[in-house]
């Protein structure tokens, strides 16, 4: 710590190059930030699946209905706690623009089955008292700035009311929070028995797809292919699947994200590696001469080499906190902006200290070279350059 | 000499001597003209992709092409017809003819679940039913392996993108929907339009097999020529027999690449200014340090009566030279990489897979440029501006 001053003297010997070094270095972390939050909207929810939830879809595909009498036989079936299902509406909100779900669910087997999903009683007991009741998660909430006792109108594209209505109007009696940061709250959610009676003729008794609490998480795979068999060879074969492959499957079907993500922040990190690790050379470069006078008054070698590589990750990790910094404090903003689109665009705190990893590595790959360099300075030659 | 002319012989010479001195700066260059590259790189790339998905929604419609759906319908996912009105679409004058009728295809779209090959997770590959006319109707469709399915027949053909990015539809294997099996007997090409995403079979089959009585979702058309869309849009719309939007295939498919395209050009832009920022600085970091190294023969020069003008104009044109050099090398490894990449994406409209090759395009590469150009213009200004002002006198000293 005694040596913290020399390495800050070092750095503001040249202050416009370590500025525009530190700048370099920011603007990397600021985009690590926001990669990282583009990954987590998308294949983030694989993480926060439930372990004992399975996804019950139809096979061929999920566009393809499944019938409602399937929940009571899936109930049956050894291994499964209880089961409900979900129908995608598909509905638009003044314009196509302003997407969200909505899905028309069981209530009270919803609630029980989402744990995640937190709603206060009172707004639980009006849900289960007004029959075109719907509860809307926060973030629509405040986008649309819907309260507590609106009436909302969606227009449905899929499903047409008997009268040839395409517009369903639903009375908002119930806002709801995630338990994690993570949770997605722009869904809304309103009764299947309101839904399935107001529908028109196509489709009535039809669902899209269940999920399924199981008893013992890790007997996921094996309740799975019970469930599979229950419906084999029926008209509406099953494809089941835990929760978690589910979403990743889902988030796959928009391309390989991961991969893409990884090879832009390579590609970002191996130019800003070339610029810093260009200074740090350049510094050390400099500073032949001090670095001999430091070792004839008896730094060891190993000093030497702490001091350039403490200074060079000094350089990143200012850039790398302030980065992520930045990113932390802009995410919010963007995800305003993206509202429909990536509902859960936020940077986690785990992609933080990753970040921060990250910088200290970046700082000890740029200054290993310069400080290798400097360790094998002998004295004599270096004291000749003085 | 004349004024002019000796300041660009001045120019010339300075700039020569930098130019020179390059070898002895290695590494600060090095890294200037691959930061550059790795800019230029992922703005191409990440902006191929749009280019690429807009090139594909593009050569999938003809301008004397139309779509009718049913009014309200975003997509062919929601809308719906029944047989009696499909038939009085095809009969509206204004469609082309051939011996065998009005060139119009009533066709069924569904979705089945197919592995993508590169993660081998299921994705929504879509399923189509056509009429004969289907083959007309759209323009380049060829079979380009084995042949077309028979009408009447459980069999299929399959688009040359969806037989590359699903695993399971080379000719002679079978793909199960439902309770049926059916042959893939074909493999065909659309000019890389959308069609090459799909899967094609007769609709009457489609219909029995998801039991859709004779129920269609959309109709296809080709029309007697571009300028009849408007007469022929106007007799459906107000046809009282109908509930109909008629869209020309090309707005179709702009439509349905909107909200991608758009999706992606921002994300696009949003990286790569940011990187550009931070390759900014590192420009900025070599010319100093050419500046630091060079003063002495800065001052030098000024001494011998080179203008300051001169300085900063030649200090420009090398900081320019090199962010070229980069921006040529970072659009070089785009083309490479990225050009006709094949890949496929879920289309939010149609909540279904289509598949597409990435586009570098000329006019990406001279963007790539360009911006290599302005990251060079800025990261040799400033330093180029303190090389000029540099008082002679003291430079001469630290010699």
């Amino acid at each position: 710590m005694k040596f913290l001053h020399l390495i800050w003297s070092n750095l503001r010997r040249k202050k416009l190059r370590t500025s525009l070094t530190l700048l370099s270095i920011i603007v990397a972390f600021v985009l690590f930030g926001l990669l990282s939050a583009i990954q987590q909207a998308l294949v983030g929810g694989v993480a926060l699946a439930g372990a004992d939830r399975l996804i019950v879809r139809e096979k061929v595909s999920i566009i393809n209905l499944l019938p409602v009498s399937y929940e009571a036989r899936m109930d049956r079936i050894p291994g499964v706690d209880f089961s409900t299902h979900q129908t995608w509406f598909g509905g638009v909100y003044q314009d196509p623009k302003n997407f969200f779900m909505q899905n028309p669910v069981e209530p009270e087997k919803f609630l029980k089955m989402h744990p995640e999903i937190i709603l206060p009683p009172d707004e639980e007991k009006a849900w289960l008292a007004t029959r075109t009741g719907a509860i809307v998660g926060r973030r629509t909430a405040e986008r649309f700035h819907w309260k507590i006792g609106d009436k909302v109108p969606i227009q449905s594209t899929i499903w047409t009311q008997p009268d040839g209505s395409q517009t369903w109007t639903f009375d908002i009696v119930g806002i709801y929070d995630g338990k994690d940061k993570g949770t997605d709250t722009t869904p809304m959610f309103f009764r299947y028995d309101y839904f399935d009676e107001a529908r028109q003729q196509w489709g009535k008794g039809k669902v899209g797809w269940y999920t399924i609490r199981i008893k013992d998480p890790s007997q996921a795979a094996e309740v799975a292919k019970r469930v599979d068999a229950e419906f084999e060879n029926s008209p509406a074969e099953t494809k089941t699947e835990p929760e978690g492959a589910f979403i990743q499957g889902w988030a796959s079907q928009l391309g390989n994200i991961v991969f893409i993500v990884a090879a832009i922040l390579s590609a970002v990190f191996f130019t800003i590696l070339l610029v810093t690790g260009n200074t740090m050379a350049q510094a050390v470069r400099e500073r032949t001469g001090e670095l001999g006078v430091l070792k004839a008054i008896g730094f060891s070698n190993g000093q030497v080499v702490a001091l350039v590589l403490a200074e060079s990750c000094l350089l990143t990790v200012i850039g790398g906190a302030v980065g992520l910094g930045l990113a932390r404090a802009i995410t919010p903003v963007v995800a305003q902006n993206l509202a429909g689109l990536l509902p859960m665009f936020f940077l986690p705190t785990r992609d933080l200290f990753i970040g921060l990893g990250l910088s200290i590595a970046l700082g000890f790959v740029t200054g290993i070279f310069p400080a290798l360099q400097a360790m094998r300075l002998r004295v004599a030659d270096a004291l000749r350059r003085m | 000499m004349s004024g002019p002319l000796n300041w660009l012989s001045q120019i010339g010479s300075i700039t020569k001597f930098g130019l020179l001195s390059l070898p002895q700066r290695r590494g600060a260059v090095a890294a200037t003209v691959i930061g550059i590259a790795g800019v230029v790189a992922v703005l191409v790339g990440v902006l191929s992709i749009a280019a690429g998905f807009r090139q594909a929604m593009a050569v999938s419609g003809s301008p004397d092409g139309a779509i009718i759906l049913r009014s309200g319908a975003d997509s062919e996912m929601v809308s719906g017809f029944g047989r009696d009105e499909t038939r009085v679409i095809a009969d509206t004058p204004g469609i082309a003819r051939t011996a065998q009728g009005p060139l119009a295809s009533a066709e069924l779209f569904v979705i089945i679940d197919l592995p993508k090959r590169s993660t081998g997770t299921d994705a929504n590959v879509p399923l189509r039913g056509v009429e004969p006319a289907a083959l007309l109707v759209r323009d380049n469709l060829k079979i380009v392996q084995g042949r077309m399915f028979e009408w009447g027949k459980d069999e299929v053909i399959v688009g040359r993108g969806a037989a590359q990015e699903f695993a399971g539809l080379e000719v002679g294997s079978k793909i199960k929907v439902g309770r049926y099996e059916w042959p893939v007997v074909g493999i065909f090409s659309a000019n890389g339009g959308v069609a090459e995403s799909e899967i094609w079979t007769d609709a009457k089959i489609l219909q029995d097999a998801y039991n859709r009585g004779d129920s269609f979702q959309s109709v296809s058309v080709r029309l007697n020529s571009p300028d009849a869309f408007q007469a022929f849009k106007d007799s459906l719309t107000s046809n009282p027999q109908l509930n109909v939007q008629v869209i020309r295939q090309t707005d179709y498919y702009a439509q349905q690449s909107e909200t991608l395209t758009r999706l992606i050009t921002t994300l696009g832009f949003l990286i790569a200014f940011l990187m550009a920022v931070g390759a900014v600085f590192g420009a900025l970091n070599t010319m100093y340090s050419a500046v630091a190294a060079r003063t002495r023969e800065i001052a030098t020069l000024r001494a011998l009566g080179f203008g300051g003008g001169a300085v900063v104009a030649s200090l420009m044109v090398e900081s320019l030279l090199l962010a070229l050099v980069g921006g040529v090398i970072g659009g070089t490894l785009a083309y490479v990489a990225f050009n006709n990449f094949h890949t496929s994406t879920m289309n939010f409209q149609s909540f279904s897979q289509i598949t597409f090759a990435f586009k570098v395009t000329p006019q990406l590469l001279a963007r790539g440029i360009v911006w290599a150009a302005v990251i060079g213009l800025i990261g040799g200004l400033f330093p180029a501006i303190r090389a000029a002002r540099l008082p002679i006198a003291s430079a001469l000293r630290e010699l």
